[in-house]
């Protein structure tokens, strides 16, 4: 029923996001340099954004003492080390994310019985294995970075009686540290990370194989099989991809918390994943792939791409307004810190521009969502857009003050760019490009909107 | 008003056989009043020829009109005519009234939407609608053929209404 058709990985696509490397590594050293020449000239803007957390702070009996800490929070490596770090960590969150959508874009289409999919199901595929990459980094990179922004990995601030001893934190400190009474290694936090990749990549492999035997020996047997286990991942998915949002992200800002966070980053990642397979796809039928792709097609992911940057954005509200409205300190302080000191101001803003207000109005037609040249401009800028969502969730937090936008943050994105798509073509170019025997290939075949 | 409407009305059994009717009588140059079914019949609109609907264009329109409504309103009550202190924000500051407007944008939208599909379909109170045949509610695909717009006799609407598999050809007169 459908052709033999491989993805071919050529040389020159290759030599493309080789030199997109290497031009990320030239900006990244750039950056790196010219932040170690202006890190003195930095000191004056921290100063003032410290004494914007403190009067803030000074309101809030509870969390006084330890936000005032971490605004004091001196120690560590030299500020130019810390936005390396701080890079680094969101990028891996970032496209880590990315990676874990392809996989939860084929549980969702298995778990909906969705027919539509069946031709472009592989390219989710490809981008799912991404995530060993990112578990690795993720491990490793914790390890490096953890004193410089996780504020909480700080042993002092759990020595009772002790001057920097922090009840709140403390009284956090079981989430992360275990049950037994110590503050060395955050054991629960480590196996958490290690247990939610390690699941992540076994239902990749789990689900993988399945649709690779399908190719071969056809039947509905394998589709109900990967309808299963899309279902056991949907499940642990809902409750890690939480988990992970809080261990990862949220407590980056270790007193605040909110309750939409799990689901915020969520959101991100979600739009940002399918905003990435539509632009593969895209550029695959641009390419001269995948003939059985139709205008029908695209328009079912435009619509994927428009529906999920709304529900984004009420996500986004919805954790605001809230915060607005009840106006504790405590909680406040988050959304101070990023609309009101400067390097954070506009990206705040520019955030609800780039992944609301253009991808409404720019993908409201219907037109516009079966255009692929449409589609080529929206995709990456909301792929840009929640990159800069990511980073305006951990700079801030990790780098108080002291946090900026410029070639070493920019080169580093860039750089794991060009390794994402190198190790997910890479991938795609060893699938079937096509599901072979998919049992709704005909229907999705016939798919008319 | 519409009286003295002479039709042809066609029977259909299968909607495989009616989408081709409409295929090919259109292409001998036959104008179709209008097709009723039991179901939605895939490709339908396509094989009939119908334009896109506008009512998108319409229910943005009219969900812009909600939008600046509220924002007018609650700017206005609460900005204004009736300054209060809530929470210590501003008298008129933009979050809190979001989620009303929000209401307010969708449910202009969907009233307005309701609306302009009544009028731009003729529904009012008191009309009813033509019944060509009843069965079209139940089992059968009923093809109505006007006669005032179509050159073709009675005669040769029948007949190729029947040569595309029509199971009768019947006659109605309003």
């Amino acid at each position: 029923m459908i052709a033999d058709e491989k993805y071919i990985f050529k040389p020159a696509t290759k030599q493309k996001l080789y030199i997109l490397i290497a031009l990320g590594l030239f900006l990244f050293v750039i950056g790196v340099f010219l932040a170690q020449r202006s890190g003195h000239h930095e000191g004056a803007e921290k100063h003032a954004s410290i004494e914007i957390a403190k009067t803030l702070v000074a309101s809030s009996e509870p969390a006084k003492h330890g936000e005032a800490h971490a605004a004091e929070a001196h120690h560590g490596s030299a500020i130019w080390l810390k936005r390396i770090y701080t890079s680094l960590w969101q990028n891996n969150i970032f496209f880590g994310g990315i990676g874990i959508i392809g996989l939860f874009f084929i549980a969702i289409q298995y778990a909906a019985q969705a027919g539509w999919s069946a031709p472009i199901k592989r390219i989710p595929l490809a981008i799912g294995h991404w995530i060993p990459v990112a578990g690795i980094l993720m491990v490793v990179l914790w390890f490096v970075v953890k004193g410089d922004i996780f504020h909480w990995t700080d042993a002092s601030l759990y020595v009772k009686g002790g001057e920097h001893y922090d009840k709140i934190l403390d009284g956090k400190r079981a989430y992360f540290f275990g049950p037994f009474n110590t503050s060395s290694f955050p054991i629960f936090y480590v196996l958490r990370m290690v247990l939610f990749f390690g699941l992540w990549y076994y239902f990749l492999i789990w689900i993988k194989k399945e649709m690779l035997a399908e190719d071969i020996n056809g039947g509905e047997k394998h589709w109900l099989t990967a309808r299963k286990i899309s279902a056991y991942f949907l499940l642990i998915f809902a409750v890690s991809s939480s988990v992970a949002a809080w261990d990862w992200v949220m407590s980056i800002d270790p007193h605040w918390f909110s309750t939409m966070f799990g689901w915020y980053v969520f959101a991100s990642w979600w739009v940002t994943g399918l905003a990435t397979i539509t632009l593969i796809v895209a550029h695959l039928k641009g390419a001269g792939y995948m003939k059985m792709v139709t205008q029908n097609h695209i328009h079912d992911l435009g619509k994927f791409v428009f529906a999920f940057s709304i529900f984004w954005t009420y996500i986004w509200f919805c954790q605001f307004m809230l915060i607005y409205y009840a106006n504790l300190p405590e909680e406040t302080v988050y959304f101070i810190q990023r609309m009101r000191t400067a390097p954070y101001s506009w990206i705040f803003y520019a955030n609800v521009f780039l992944n609301f207000v253009l991808p409404f109005l720019l993908l409201m037609t219907r037109d516009a969502k079966r255009q692929v040249s449409m589609l080529k401009v929206v995709c990456p800028i909301v792929i840009i857009g929640h990159w800069f969502d990511f980073y305006n969730m951990i700079t801030p937090g990790a780098m108080k003050g002291n946090g900026g936008i410029g070639l070493l943050e920019i080169g580093l994105g860039l750089v794991f760019a060009g390794a994402f798509l190198l190790v997910v073509l890479n991938a795609l170019s060893k699938l079937q490009l096509v599901a072979k025997n998919h049992p709704f290939m005909q229907e999705s075949l016939n798919h008319h909107i | 008003m519409e009286s003295n409407k002479n039709f042809v009305v066609g029977i259909f059994d299968d909607e495989d056989i009616l989408l081709h009717a409409v295929e090919h009588t259109r292409e001998k140059g036959l104008k179709i009043h209008e097709v009723y079914s039991p179901f939605p019949v895939h490709g339908l609109d396509d094989a009939l020829g119908y334009k896109r609907s506008r009512l998108p264009i319409a229910a943005f329109m009219f969900g812009l009109t909600g939008t600046s409504l509220a924002l007018l309103m609650q700017i206005w009550m609460l900005g204004y005519d009736w300054p209060m202190i809530i929470g210590g924000k501003n008298h008129a500051s933009l979050p809190p009234f979001i989620p009303v407007t929000f209401e307010m944008t969708v449910l202009l939208a969907a009233f307005g939407m309701v609306g302009t599909f009544f009028i731009a379909s003729d529904m009012k109170p008191y009309k009813w609608p033509r019944q060509f045949d009843l069965r079209s509610t139940d089992d059968k695909h009923v093809m109505a053929v006007d006669l005032a717009a179509n050159k073709m006799s009675k005669e040769e609407i029948s007949a190729l209404l029947k040569a595309q598999g029509a199971s009768e050809v019947n006659e109605k007169n309003f």
